[in-house]
């Protein structure tokens, strides 16, 4: 089918830069990675977006990010308004900047910020946006193919946008791997000025309260995961989870049922309702393997799996598999560790471990 | 504005509940009718058979519309020791008729149905809604019942309580005893599903057509029991029965007998291949006659599985409860109509018109065999399918013996295992408990 | 007060398998449900009209009584969802249906709704709030609400734990809004729409009066017509500019597995042979604690 006219000067991928705290989240530089492919595979070229409140001059340490991980030339927009992240005025500010500067592609990380921003940008500019994709790929007529999970992630499907422009999608954290840093020079960047004034704004901050940390693992961002599943049992065994995450210096992760009856916090669920985790080592015991979870633990570089049942799906994904009891493995897997580490440093894990029981 | 009163009140949406409801409903009456499950049928487990002539004299046309999975044409019975099976087949082209007997339902669907009937003539269906209590006057009359959701009770004249077997609203008032372990059988059952056109090769159907297994042997492992495979459109219903009773002094799982059964080399090729959905485990009242408690009261009457109406010997349980359903929905019609009220000497009328339908003709004709099956469960389970199988392999095989001398092994085994007298005394105890 | 609820049914996404050799999703018996997260929006509107109601009890003598309309767009099946809502408390529902929204991605959804609430405004009064949930189980997009409110053209509030007060005077809205690192607090105006976020109210069991008016209460059905809207191309498969082009089951990894013998071993000794798979196997674990020990 042929695309519209007036989509047809349409060009370039784009990655919207998340800001933490003009911190550039992680998911964003995932997506540049991704992005740079595109972009490659098209023949154009990659934009990030950055946008924020007034920094006096540079942009901040984003800036040097985006170009950094690939961006060719950054798109940046700065406003008092923009201080908090408020819907109105980021949406006002990228639908505009989409109408005058007409990307091809257009990604943004699926965090609550990128999907809120999302939707109404893509209502606004009454185009597709495909959610939660897992992979990007462009197709032999130049479009996008954007896959994502459906019916509880037991199927993957591949979603074009037809006749509108820009074609968006959003990722989630982890889904796509890391790029490379590279060092290069702060590239090309045009500015654009929001026209919009606080009282055009009916949504104000007031406040903000972090999460206690201490019960926020940050599993996305976790080199080691011991995860666990119903197989534990029972809510006390979790101890033995936790000791051997504790002493090969990981976190703790869990399956859906594990949340849902109690045992866990939600921010430790792992899977396509929980988190992605793209640890380098993800040991996985007492646990069935449900696409669900699959989903969201398959990034792993190394999945050991522990399940007393041979035929556990999980063993279709992990890379080693240990069929066995998993209440009596954990304690000695954390006591093999723990025999590998010098004295002094196993003393201390030993005092992490019992203060933590 | 003054309080909502309802001329009845159908506690369950089974077969024996809607059948009440939609005769009342469909007489006229302000039905309300209450249903523990999410929807009618989520909670009902049914092998199941359809008797067609029960539920036309409820729903007349119901053949236009009904969810019917396939009329009957065969029946088998086979009798089964652990490695084969000899039995019994009937079938007939004579099945095949307009207006069939016998049909296979899938209970989900069944229920959901005769409950949308009982709402197209007017009754209101409400789901998610347990009756906890039966709420009474000063004078100890039923005036209607208390529910587990917030607010008043809900009033009514008359509360028909059709909850099933182990429904314990009655049970709780005191109306009727819980039922014995020896009168209750537990079935468990599952939908192994097929695609349309193995079933009829499997089975040897062409279009509609079904067919019925029941087998009884050493898969009870010595519990009264019986086997059950009947075959819907796109899916085989199997389970397995056995006396609670039975189970517990065996120690038996019913899940392991089921498996068992699933897994016997008769009955394995018929199952391969399939998707098993839906596990379930229900009870049947297998007291007969004996059991049946007391049928009405000051303001309410019992129906169905609830009033023990289950006619174990012929498996038939559902028709029952329709026609009993049915029959006490036309009773308090016609009490209303005469402008009575619902007191118990009034809807002794229920009872009376029972016993005059082959409900309870058919129940006192089979009265002993519950405490048969009980007592001679051993042998009736074990030992004579097992010396049946035996003979019938004596016969089939060729191996140079001559038939005088299999016959002869035959008979030996026979005696071996049950001893002269103790084959005359079961062959007399089965032909009292039948007669 | 009028809060509108849009909820959609969905198939119990936990009992959906696909089918080993063909692929395809196995519907069978699946049963269908309230979008879990619709229920937190459903309860919350709830919640709201009822505190509502006790406060204009105190300041007025003729309190209005508020209220929450049920909206889904679907198959005539859906009717049940709507029921359902019904039976939890809510007022009225309104089912859109129409062979012509048949294939609507989230932008075709999210206009068909928002003309429902428009006519749902013009019949039973302007909505102050209108509550999604903060994503489908089957559709998983988290657009459609922001989309309602694009097309309404109010503000969207997403991802909200609760709806702290509200102040009919001002017509403001306070807001606890759920962030990745805690909770932001927001002021915002009515009319607004609220995605709500999970886990923080359970639906509650309507009463018995619940029960019986939802049972006979008779539910709205509109279909494009109805609408009153011109531009029916921007319904259905029409409106939507994405297309689904496969759907496909996930290819299995390659290789199987390596199963460690377990057989006669002592779990020590199991223990012991992985920790040595694994030093051997995954040298970028060099800054974990256990390797620092470099024996
Ligand atoms: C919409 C939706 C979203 C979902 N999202 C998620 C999600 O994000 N994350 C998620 O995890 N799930 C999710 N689920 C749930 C998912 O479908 C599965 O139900 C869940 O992952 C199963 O958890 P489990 O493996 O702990 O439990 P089970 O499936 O019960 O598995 C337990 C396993 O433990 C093994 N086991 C038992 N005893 C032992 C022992 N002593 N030693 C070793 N092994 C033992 C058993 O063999 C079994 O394999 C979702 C479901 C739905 C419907
Ligand atoms: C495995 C199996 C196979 C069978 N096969 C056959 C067969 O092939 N043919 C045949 O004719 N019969 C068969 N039967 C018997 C037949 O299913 C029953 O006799 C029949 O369903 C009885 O109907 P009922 O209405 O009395 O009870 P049920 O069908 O059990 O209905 C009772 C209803 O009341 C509801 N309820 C209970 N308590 C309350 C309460 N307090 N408040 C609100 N609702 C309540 C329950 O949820 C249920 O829906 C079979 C039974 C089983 C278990
Ligand atoms: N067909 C629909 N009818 C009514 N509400 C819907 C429909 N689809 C989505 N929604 C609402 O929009 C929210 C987000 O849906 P989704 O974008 O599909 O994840 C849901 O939680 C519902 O409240």
């Amino acid at each position: 089918m042929k695309l519209p006219t007036q989509f047809q000067d349409h060009r370039h991928v784009w990655v919207y830069i998340e800001l933490e705290e003009s911190q550039v989240n992680p998911v964003s530089i995932e997506l540049l990675g991704e992005g740079r492919k595109l972009a490659d595979k098209l023949g154009a070229q990659l934009a990030g977006v950055v946008m924020g409140p007034p920094k006096g001059g540079g942009g901040g340490p984003a800036l040097e990010e985006a170009f950094a991980y690939g961006a060719d030339l950054v798109y940046l927009v700065e406003s008092q308004l923009l201080t908090n992240y408020r819907n109105e005025p980021y949406t006002k500010a990228l639908t505009d900047l989409v109408t005058i500067h007409k990307p091809e592609i257009l990604l943004l990380g699926a965090t609550t910020l990128g999907r809120d921003l999302a939707g109404s940008v893509a209502t606004s500019l009454k185009t597709g946006l495909t959610a939660d994709c897992t992979e990007l790929n462009i197709d032999s007529d130049g479009s996008l193919a954007a896959t994502r999970p459906t019916f509880g992630g037991s199927l993957l499907c591949t979603i074009y946008t037809l006749n509108s422009r820009p074609q968006m999608a959003t990722v989630r954290p982890r889904v796509m791997s890391m790029p490379e840093r590279q060092t290069k020079p702060v590239g090309r960047i045009i500015r654009h000025e929001l026209t919009m004034v606080e009282e055009e704004i009916a949504t104000k901050v007031i406040g903000f309260l972090a999460d206690n940390r201490s019960d926020r693992p940050d599993l996305a961002k976790a080199d080691v995961v011991v995860g666990c599943g119903l197989g534990i049992g029972a809510a006390i065994n979790l101890k033995h989870v936790g000791a051997l995450a504790r002493t090969i210096g990981g976190e703790m992760g869990c399956t859906r049922p594990l949340v849902q009856k109690g045992w866990a916090s939600s921010f430790r669920q792992i899977g396509q309702t929980g988190v992605t985790i793209r640890p380098k080592l993800y040991i996985a015991a007492g646990i069935s393997g449900a696409v669900q979870h699959r989903v969201g633990a398959e990034g792993a570089d190394l999945i050991i799996a522990i399940n007393n049942d041979p035929h556990a799906p999980i063993f279709d994904f992990a890379h080693v598999g240990v069929v066995a009891d998993a209440h009596r493995l954990l304690p000695a897997l954390t006591k093999a560790f723990s025999r590998l580490m010098p004295f002094r440093e196993r003393q201390l894990c030993e005092l992490r471990v019992k203060a933590y029981e | 504005m003054s309080r909502e009163r309802f001329d009845a009140i159908v506690v369950g949406a089974g077969m024996s509940g809607n059948a009440a409801a939609y005769t009342m409903a469909s007489r006229g009456l302000k039905v309300l009718q209450l249903e523990r499950g999410e929807y009618p049928g989520s909670k009902n487990v049914q092998g199941a058979i359809l008797y067609a002539n029960m539920l036309e004299g409820i729903v007349p046309n119901f053949r236009d519309d009904a969810p019917l999975e396939r009329h009957l044409v065969e029946q088998r019975l086979w009798i089964m020791d652990d490695t084969s099976h000899s039995g019994m087949h009937y079938r007939s082209h004579d099945f095949n008729e307009q207006r069939a007997n016998r049909y296979t339902i899938v209970r989900v669907q069944f229920d959901k149905w005769f409950a949308g009937k009982v709402r197209e003539a007017g009754g209101t269906i409400l789901c998610e809604t347990t009756a906890t209590k039966l709420a009474r006057d000063g004078s100890g009359n039923v005036i209607g019942v208390h529910t587990d959701r917030a607010g008043r009770p809900i009033l009514a004249d008359v509360v028909v309580l059709a909850e099933g077997v182990n429904g314990v609203l009655g049970t709780r008032m005191g109306l009727r005893d819980v039922p014995k372990s020896q009168n209750v059988a537990l079935a468990v059952k599952e939908m192994h599903f097929l695609p349309e056109h193995v079933i009829a090769e499997r089975f040897g159907l062409t279009g509609d057509q079904g067919c019925v297994i029941e087998a009884l042997g050493t898969i009870s492992r010595g519990v009264a029991g019986l086997g059950f495979l009947y075959t819907n459109r796109d899916s085989v219903s199997l389970g397995i029965g056995c006396l609670v009773s039975g189970l517990a002094e065996s120690m038996e799982s019913p899940h392991t007998l089921l498996n068992g059964f699933k897994c016997h080399p008769s009955i394995k090729p018929l199952l391969a291949g399939s998707e098993v959905k839906e596990y379930a485990a229900h009870l049947i009242p297998e007291g007969g006659f004996r059991a049946i408690p007391e049928l009405h009261g000051e303001g309410w009457v019992v129906v169905g599985d609830a009033a023990q109406l289950n006619n174990a010997v012929h498996r038939e349980g559902s028709n029952l409860a329709m026609t009993s359903g049915q029959i006490a929905g036309e009773a308090i019609c016609t009490i209303k109509n005469q402008g009575r009220p619902m007191t118990k000497d009034n809807l002794s009328l229920y009872k009376s018109m029972l016993d005059k339908s082959f409900v309870m003709r058919d129940l006192i004709k089979h009265k002993d065999v519950p405490a048969l099956l009980h007592t001679n469960s051993q042998s009736l389970f074990s030992t004579y399918p097992k010396l049946i199988s035996q003979a019938a392999q004596g016969f089939v095989r060729v191996d140079g013996s001559t038939k005088i001398e299999k016959e002869k092994a035959a008979i030996d085994a026979f005696i071996k295992a049950r001893s002269r007298w103790g084959l005359v005394s079961d062959a007399v105890r089965i032909a009292r408990a039948w007669r | 007060m009028h809060i509108v609820v849009c909820i959609k049914q969905v198939p119990d996404s936990s009992q959906i398998r696909v089918h080993p050799v063909t692929n395809t999703i196995m519907r069978q018996g699946v049963p269908t449900i309230i979008n879990p997260y619709d229920l937190f929006a459903l309860e919350e509107a709830l919640r709201l009209r009822d505190r509502f109601a006790l406060e204009e009890k105190r300041w007025l003598r003729n309190p209005s009584r508020g209220k929450v309309t049920v909206v889904t767009m679907g198959p005539p099946m859906a009717a049940q969802a709507l029921r359902k809502a019904l039976t939890y408390g809510a007022d009225r529902a309104v089912l859109v249906t129409d062979r012509r929204f048949a294939g609507s991605d989230t932008l075709a959804t999210s206009f068909a709704l928002a003309c429902a609430i428009a006519k749902i405004g013009e019949r039973f009064g302007p909505p102050d709030i209108i509550f999604t949930g903060k994503q489908t189980i089957d559709g998983d997009t988290a657009q459609v609400g922001p989309g309602i409110a694009k097309r309404l053209n109010i503000q969207q509030l997403t991802y909200i734990k609760k709806v702290t007060r509200i102040d009919h005077l001002r017509r403001s809205v306070d807001v606890e809004r759920c962030l990745e690192g805690g909770t932001q607090f927001i002021e915002s105006k009515m009319p607004c729409l609220v995605t709500m976020a999970d886990g923080l109210n359970t639906i509650r069991r309507g009463s018995i009066e619940d029960s019986l008016r939802a049972a006979r209460c008779s539910i709205l059905t509109w279909g494009v017509a109805d609408l009153g809207v011109r531009e029916v191309d921007k319904f259905g498969l029409k409106g939507s500019p994405t297309v689904v082009k496969r759907v496909f089951a996930p290819t299995p990894r390659a290789q199987k597995s390596v199963q460690l013998e377990t057989a006669s071993k002592t779990v020590g000794h199991v223990a012991d042979e992985l920790v040595a798979w694994i030093s051997s196997h995954q040298p970028k674990l060099a800054d974990m604690p256990l390797s620092k020990s470099g024996a």
